[in-house]
């Protein structure tokens, strides 16, 4: 693609035997929230350590606005700010002497330092505990610091490493509410890992789910029901009472069904039916049972969400894939 | 970057409390050198126009003199100032932080050696100065140019000495994660050095002794050897180099043999004939805190850095 902000082509990682990254492809453009979804171990942080060039690709190459992160790390953290998972802070200085400690290391004047570092206190709602050392932070509230820390270069790109895990659900919504508004104000590109399916929903454009060491797929939560459900978005499970008719194994009513519209496949066993199929047609099921006179026992309709995706891939692991 | 650890390490308690024992101890040397000196000064010996190196060197018997105390106590300052630079940083969280910037990552282990290196400069030039300045007070005679240059020179090789145990301990805080193991790490290389070192070498030289009536080429080669063995030890390089700076009239570091020593006059040695004698155990103490520093800093700059 053409303006990518963030690329990597054939990524891989080994520590050992043990495969991190998985040939990895990946392109994130200009603008967009990107959700990096997967379990533990799944090779989040490898490869957000890797964008950030703190850690070396074992093969492949990764470039973050145009430029190669491995060989040239420095010009990439002047763009891109990285809010590491569980961020640590000088835990006798306030807030304040905190962020003006990384806007001095960012190359800002002293005075220019202090300014920037009281207005983002202000911008992520930390204004009032700007003096208080950070030793005495709450959660939340280090999550928020950490953000203001990663804003205070003013940054291209924001790769944010688990940003809400620790966090209550107040403070999560606040701290998602923040990162939408900064995307929408400078136009800023985020990638956000994490393995809270919920949270990625809200806020992500895209999300790419990550197994192994392996993007399974990408795309928008509609695009990625459709490349992981190939079977279809619903499963309807058809009970009928078969037991009065002379031909008890409901051929007939088979039959029927598949001749509705947007079926994708049945699986028949005697008089228990599991309908695929990809838009929501349990009336069309239910008359079709009337019309043959047979008699519903149940009709009950299972709807594929992000959720079941997730649980196909993370509890299944890849061997559904 | 540097003002940031100096200001940590000197607002850090531990580093308070160490200053307080070197000052401490100091004082009582001190104390325990001018108490007697009038003792001390009356002596014939070819020392005894160098008033200034005494305060240094002389000890009342009751506790050991500023020399000793140094070098037993150098060693602990520098792996106190050392032993968490790296790992503690990590554990806080705070190391993948600072790296996410955009500044070079060796910037990060410099600043740590540079910042501890300054501390201790500016701490032992004080404390040389304050031993002076007090022998001013008490002795009521200035120094000459000679012994003020001999103690400055001092307090470089004990900065010196002090950083080898500083790149010591930093590439322990690099190489374990946790602060407890490589505190440990570096005080039992310490330990080793000051106790266990001399004991196993005293173990060797009996067991090489050579017999009673052997010729005096055989028994000047084992001196030799055994000194040899002794100099892998840092405190004892440290003590060579520092004696013989403030002892003008110690001429060899070797065993001398009578013949060597016929028509040598008993004087003092100048500056430059006494840095010549030691120049060897500075270089070996610079070498080995270059090395230190190396090895630590490859070390670093290839590790990966997690968060936490």
């Amino acid at each position: 693609m053409e303006n990518a902000v963030i690329q990597l082509k054939n990524v891989s990682k080994k520590y050992g035997d043990f495969m991190a990254v998985n040939q990895l492809n990946l392109s994130i453009q200009q603008g967009e929230i990107f959700g990096l979804l997967g379990p533990n171990g799944a090779g989040k942080s490898t490869t957000i350590l890797m964008l950030m060039g703190l850690t070396e690709p074992c093969d492949g190459s990764v470039e973050v606005c145009g430029i190669n992160s491995t060989t040239h790390p420095i010009e990439v953290k002047r763009k891109v700010g990285y809010l590491p998972e569980d961020v640590g802070f000088y835990d006798d200085w306030s807030g304040l002497d905190n962020l003006i400690y990384t806007a001095r290391l960012n190359g800002l004047e002293p005075k220019e330092a202090k300014a920037r570092a009281a207005e983002l206190m202000e911008r992520v709602g930390l204004a009032d505990q700007k003096d208080k050392k950070t030793g005495k932070y709450s959660k939340g509230m280090r999550q928020r610091l950490g953000l203001a820390d990663v804003l205070i270069k003013n940054p291209d790109v924001i790769i944010l490493d688990e940003p809400t895990t620790g966090i209550d659900p107040k403070g999560v919504q606040e701290l998602l509410n923040l990162i939408v508004e900064l995307r929408d104000e400078h136009q800023m590109t985020v990638l956000f890992s994490s393995h809270n399916l919920h949270q990625v929903q809200q806020v992500c454009d895209r999300v790419g789910i990550f197994v192994d060491g392996k993007l399974l797929a990408e795309g928008n939560i509609e695009e990625l029901s459709k490349q992981l459900f190939t079977h279809g978005k619903y499963l309807i499970e058809l009970g009928i009472d078969a037991s009065f008719k002379n031909i008890p194994d409901a051929q007939v009513l088979e039959n029927m069904l598949t001749s509705l519209e947007g079926i994708q496949s049945i699986k028949k066993e005697d008089e228990y039916f599991e309908i695929e199929c990809l838009a929501d047609i349990s009336s069309g099921i239910a008359k079709a049972v009337m019309d043959a006179d047979y008699k519903l026992r149940y009709l009950n309709k299972k709807e594929y969400g992000l959720d079941a995706i997730y649980n196909r891939y993370f509890e299944g692991g890849v061997s559904h894939a | 970057m540097v003002s940031k650890e100096i200001s940590d390490s000197v607002r850090s308690w531990k580093f308070l409390i160490m200053v307080a024992i070197v000052l401490l101890t100091c004082l009582g040397a001190l104390y325990a050198s001018l108490s007697d000196f009038g003792e001390a000064i009356k002596g014939g010996t070819a020392d005894d126009d160098f008033f200034f190196l005494k305060l240094f060197t002389h000890s009342n018997g009751s506790l050991p003199s500023y020399i000793v105390f140094i070098s037993f106590l150098g060693p602990l300052l520098g792996i106190s100032m050392g032993f968490d630079c790296v790992n503690s940083e990590q554990n806080k969280g705070t190391l993948s932080r600072v790296l996410a910037q955009p500044i070079y990552r060796d910037y990060v282990i410099n600043t740590k050696f540079t910042a501890a290196l300054m501390v201790l400069s500016s701490l032992f030039l004080a404390l040389g100065f304050l031993v002076l300045g007090f022998g001013l007070i008490f002795l009521g005679i200035p120094p000459t140019a000679d012994e003020f240059l001999r103690i400055l020179v001092f307090s470089v090789i004990s900065i010196v000495y002090v950083a080898f145990w500083l790149n010591l301990s930093i590439l322990f805080s690099v190489k374990f994660r946790q602060t407890a193991t490589s505190a440990l790490a570096g005080i039992s290389v310490w330990l080793f050095f000051t106790i266990f070192y001399n004991i196993i070498v005293n173990l060797i030289a009996k067991g090489l002794a050579p017999a009673r009536f052997v010729n005096e080429n055989q028994v000047v080669k084992f001196q030799g050897f055994i000194q040899n063995l002794m100099r892998f030890n840092p405190g004892q390089l440290f003590n060579d180099a520092t004696t013989t700076l403030l002892r003008p009239s110690i001429r060899s570091l070797g065993p001398l043999t009578t013949e060597q020593t016929i028509g040598a006059i008993p004087s003092p040695l100048p500056l430059d004939q006494s840095l010549m004698l030691v120049w060897p155990q500075v270089t070996v103490l610079i070498g080995g805190t270059i090395l230190f520093f190396a090895i630590a800093y490859t070390m670093f700059i290839r590790r990966e850095i997690r968060s936490r």
